[in-house]
């Protein structure tokens, strides 16, 4: 019997982001032939995705459009996904691991009695079932996993599963947000800090600073380089508890894990709860004055030098390349 | 006011992983606190001091999670409570439904704990606790103040920055950023082994067998791939630089 499977959307400023593409591809290999793949949108003034949504490569579209959801209140939420769940009891359900599926998801899978398996980079169908591959220890090590229940809840990470660019003609479903009776949680104020900015576990490109960035004058450098490569500017547990740049900048065991096209470590010795963090990145260039710094023993390309130094350099040379491409 | 802290202990951050016979192996490993449960218990003790009241920390995990919380009753925690039986199914879901178990037969009016945990990674026990619980629920805090019954926290939503108001009781998971925790003081730890530790098996609880079966499985578990040792540049500075650039455009074909 075929079984559905509902991606549950994420879209900013009027997009569709990209986790929700990977997150439909999450779906398809989760499923088997004859599955339908549902899409949940939830937000307020959606009109400005109509093309988008009526072009994905999914089944059905649902999109629950009200001020109320303006911004993400778990409550709110919840109660509207609670809605297509309702009617649409699907067998699987897809978040991307964001800092809306992440807070999202476990509600649901709470309110479903369901397992959950979170932060997936991989899926990969065997005999044993469809598993899913994790990382633990922030990428010290891997795991695989299946589900043994139904339904089930996956968040899958960005930038891990690729997606590709397939188009389909679903239907779409206005769904109307119904009020719950009571609701306990009022979000006051929404400060939006990275607007227009890249998020890092999104970004193709990282580039990270250490304590050898010396103050957070020093990061200046680092954001030019970042912007000519498109990409996004993060930092060690060093620079954060220094006071050079916000905590939401830190990659690491305890902060953010990466996994870009390129990362670019600056003045960032290395220690193991930093790697944890970035070394399942697909390019490591390193620059550190100290040649016996560890981070050279992971990197595929080592620059022993002034960060100072060597950054402007970079950063024009990639101009000039970028320019040309 | 009645404050639970849910904790896992956790690897130490700087140990290394190794595997031995498909497991995880424990051989001479230094345990910790989860680092941002470290985080919920201090927000506690803040609390607490500031506006009276007790404190509780929790967890669900085998004997040696002791340690962890004796740590945290060293740190200022008034009760320790561990909830220890091989029954236990060891996802998520199984965990929040035994913590919910206890919790639900306690008065509470605030619940802290991490926003994940370093090893498993899963980030969902607190909240799925919340939800169990029918509380409220701030993920992911930086900031936290508690006057009147209400609750305004902060919380970090990828760098954004939100301001979030909810009734007690409520759930908050701590995001780093959100104080400094202590270290145990030396009068501290001798007085924690006074304080009250009570150990539960899941004969304690009020829970049906079909509450801890886990819903997950974990089939196979593997070490990342070592990386190619690396090329180090050498000559001068805006040499090395050209040669990087072109090998990333040219050899790795990554911009």
């Amino acid at each position: 019997m075929s079984k559905t499977i509902l991606v549950v959307a994420e879209q900013r400023d009027g997009k569709l982001r990209q986790v929700t593409y990977e997150a439909i591809q999450a779906a398809k290999l989760s499923s088997s032939e004859g599955d339908l793949i549902h899409l949940a949108v939830l937000g307020s003034d959606l009109g400005g995705l109509q093309d988008t949504l009526s072009s994905l490569d999914v089944e059905k579209v649902f999109v629950v459009d009200d001020t109320d959801l303006e911004n993400y209140n778990p409550e709110a939420y919840s109660n509207a996904l609670s809605q297509v769940l309702d009617s649409e009891n699907p067998e699987g359900i897809v978040f991307g691991h964001t800092a809306v599926g992440r807070d999202l998801a476990p509600v649901i899978s709470a309110k479903l009695n369901a397992g959950q398996i979170s932060d997936v980079t991989a899926i990969d169908s065997s005999v044993e079932g469809t598993l899913y591959t994790r990382p633990i220890y922030a990428g010290k090590a891997f795991e695989q996993k299946t589900f043994q229940s139904v339904p089930w809840v996956l968040t899958v990470r960005p930038n891990n599963i690729e997606s590709d660019s397939a188009q389909g003609t679903p239907e779409v479903e206005h769904v109307s947000y119904q009020k719950p009776s009571s609701i306990r949680t009022v979000i006051q104020e929404v400060v939006r800090k990275t607007s227009g900015k890249l998020d890092l576990t999104e970004a193709k490109v990282v580039v990270a600073g250490g304590r050898g960035v010396k103050s957070a004058e020093g990061f200046k450098p680092l954001e030019e380089l970042a912007d000519v490569l498109g990409g996004a500017v993060g930092a060690s547990r060093g620079a954060c508890d220094a006071g050079y740049c916000d905590y939401s900048l830190q990659i690491g065991q305890t902060g953010k894990v990466v996994t870009p096209e390129i990362y670019i470590a600056c003045g960032i010795s290395g220690a193991i709860q930093h790697v944890a963090g970035m070394s399942q990145s697909k390019i490591i260039v390193a620059i550190n004055k100290d040649s016996e710094a560890p981070i050279f023993k992971i990197a595929d390309y080592g620059i022993v030098g002034d960060i100072f130094e060597v950054i402007p350099l970079l950063t024009e040379e990639f101009r000039k390349v970028v320019a040309t491409n | 006011m009645n404050i639970y802290v849910i904790l896992k202990q956790t690897f130490d951050t700087e140990e290394k992983i190794a595997i031995e016979n498909g497991q995880i192996t424990e051989d001479g490993v230094q345990f910790v606190i989860n680092p941002y449960d470290e985080y919920a218990v201090e927000e506690a003790i803040q609390i607490r001091d500031a506006q009276d009241g007790s404190i509780y920390v929790v967890s669900v995990g085998p004997e040696r999670s002791t340690e962890a919380l004796r740590t945290a009753l060293a740190m200022g925690a008034d009760e320790a409570v561990l909830i220890s039986d091989e029954r236990i199914g060891s996802d998520e879901y199984s965990v929040s439904k035994i913590l919910a178990s206890y919790l639900g037969s306690q008065s509470v009016d605030l619940v802290l704990g991490g926003y994940f945990s370093v090893d498993s990674g899963g980030g969902q026990v607190g909240i799925r606790l919340a939800e169990l619980l029918d509380m409220p629920h701030v993920g992911s805090i930086t900031e936290l103040n508690i006057a009147d019954g209400k609750a305004t926290a902060t919380r970090d939503a990828e760098g954004d920055q939100e301001t979030v108001e909810v009734t007690l009781p409520a759930l908050f998971t701590a995001q780093q950023g959100l104080n400094e925790p202590r270290y145990p003081s030396l009068p501290g730890i001798m007085k924690a082994k006074k304080k009250p530790f009570t150990q539960l098996s899941l004969d304690n609880l009020d829970i049906s067998e079909g509450d801890l079966v886990a819903k997950t499985e974990r089939k196979n578990i593997s070490l990342p791939p070592e990386r190619e040792e690396g090329r180090m540049l050498s000559g001068e500075v805006s040499d090395q630089v050209k040669e990087l650039v072109d090998q990333l455009k040219n050899k790795s074909k990554v911009i």
